[in-house]
């Protein structure tokens, strides 16, 4: 239960408020999306690690 | 310039969807079609993600620059009567809040398209943008009866995107796109003045039926619908063209330029007599024609790639 009493400025803009929550979460979704497949589509390798680079330079 | 002291007084708070309607949702309905058809007509495949991505991000364009639009045009979108409605004017959202939304998706729009797709695609909706913001809305709108014309190009660079965001190239196809939905925008704007007659008069823009006259502007049409009809047949010629695209251009051209007839031919007594039949008519019909048009060129573009006709 909420300890503050909504006022009518909080009802009316409840609305908007979860409409723009809900494009916020489209828009993590749309970039992690993207992320996947343009790391999955392209010749995309992972620079060599530390552990790497000691082996290649012995 | 706008004034923005009649937007201040609100009788509520905007919702949701006062935003969306600043984006301009129907011309984005177009917008998102005609992209489509040039992201699907493009002979370079594209993963599903990235289409939509590109769709959406182009649509996102489109709206942000219609909020630049009414941010600008918000003084005369309060005179007219098909207009009067808009967020704006009817003070449900501040004039400075759509300049912020389109600026901010404008940005947002390109970089997300460059970066999901390719630079030229992303340097084409930044031209895109520009040119119906700056161009059209701040320039030519209110200086020129040939507004229409010129910045109808704006209207029909979405195709050329969706190509580009495929290919990464321009080519003749997309700019046959691009010149049909140029060619099919004077005639379609000139026909809704002519029954939306005192709108443009009452907000003082010099559409073509203000500054040369009524007749003038039923014989442009006419010429206009003559040449868009030769520029349509002809494309069914192209490699975006094939039998079913030629069979629609066909029927669709002859339907249209006997509508064009129809106008050029009645005087104003006639056109009050039955409220502006024919004029309406043919502006219903200039929303098929384009739908019709770009619909059979992503079927010819199917058709292409199951080898059907190959």
């Amino acid at each position: 239960m909420s300890l503050v009493k909504p006022s009518a400025v909080h009802k009316r803009r409840a609305g908007l408020n979860t409409s723009v929550g809900l494009a916020l979460a489209a828009f993590i979704a749309l970039v992690f999306g993207l992320t996947v497949v343009k790391v999955g589509n392209m010749d995309f390798t992972m620079p060599p690690g530390p552990e790497q680079e000691v082996q290649n330079g012995d | 310039m706008t004034d923005t002291s009649a937007t201040n007084s609100f009788e509520g708070d905007a919702q949701f969807s006062d935003y969306v309607a600043l984006l301009k949702p129907r011309v984005m309905s177009l917008v998102v079609f005609t992209a489509f058809v040039g992201l699907l007509a493009a002979p370079s495949p594209i993963h599903p993600f990235l289409g939509f991505c590109a769709i959406l991000f182009i649509a996102i364009g489109g709206g942000a620059s219609g909020a630049l639009n009414m941010w600008w045009d918000a003084d005369i979108d309060a005179v007219m009567r098909r207009t009067k409605k808009r967020p704006i004017p009817a003070g449900k959202v501040m004039a400075s809040e759509a300049l912020a939304l389109g600026l901010a998706l404008s940005g947002f729009s390109v970089i997300f398209l460059g970066l999901a797709t390719n630079w030229i695609a992303a340097g084409l909706l930044a031209f895109t943008i520009f040119f119906y913001v700056v161009i059209y809305t701040m320039w030519l709108k209110r200086a020129t009866p040939q507004n229409i014309v010129i910045g109808g190009a704006a209207g029909a660079f979405p195709p050329m995107i969706g190509w580009a965001a495929a290919t990464g190239t321009f080519s003749i196809e997309s700019i046959l796109m691009f010149s049909l939905t140029f060619m099919w925008t004077p005639p379609h704007f000139w026909a809704l003045a002519l029954f939306m007659r005192s709108d443009y008069d009452d907000a003082n823009v010099p559409m073509l039926t203000v500054t040369h006259g009524r007749r003038s502007t039923r014989k442009h049409i006419l010429v206009y619908t003559i040449l868009l009809a030769a520029l349509a047949i002809g494309t069914g010629f192209t490699s975006i063209g094939g039998y079913i695209y030629l069979a629609t251009a066909i029927v669709l051209n002859a339907l249209f330029l006997k509508g064009a007839w129809d106008i050029v031919r009645r005087n104003e007594e006639m056109c009050e007599a039955d409220d502006f039949k024919a004029e309406r008519r043919f502006f219903k019909l200039s929303l098929i024609y384009l739908f019709a048009h770009f619909t059979a060129i992503l079927i010819e573009a199917g058709l292409d790639k199951f080898g059907v006709f190959a």
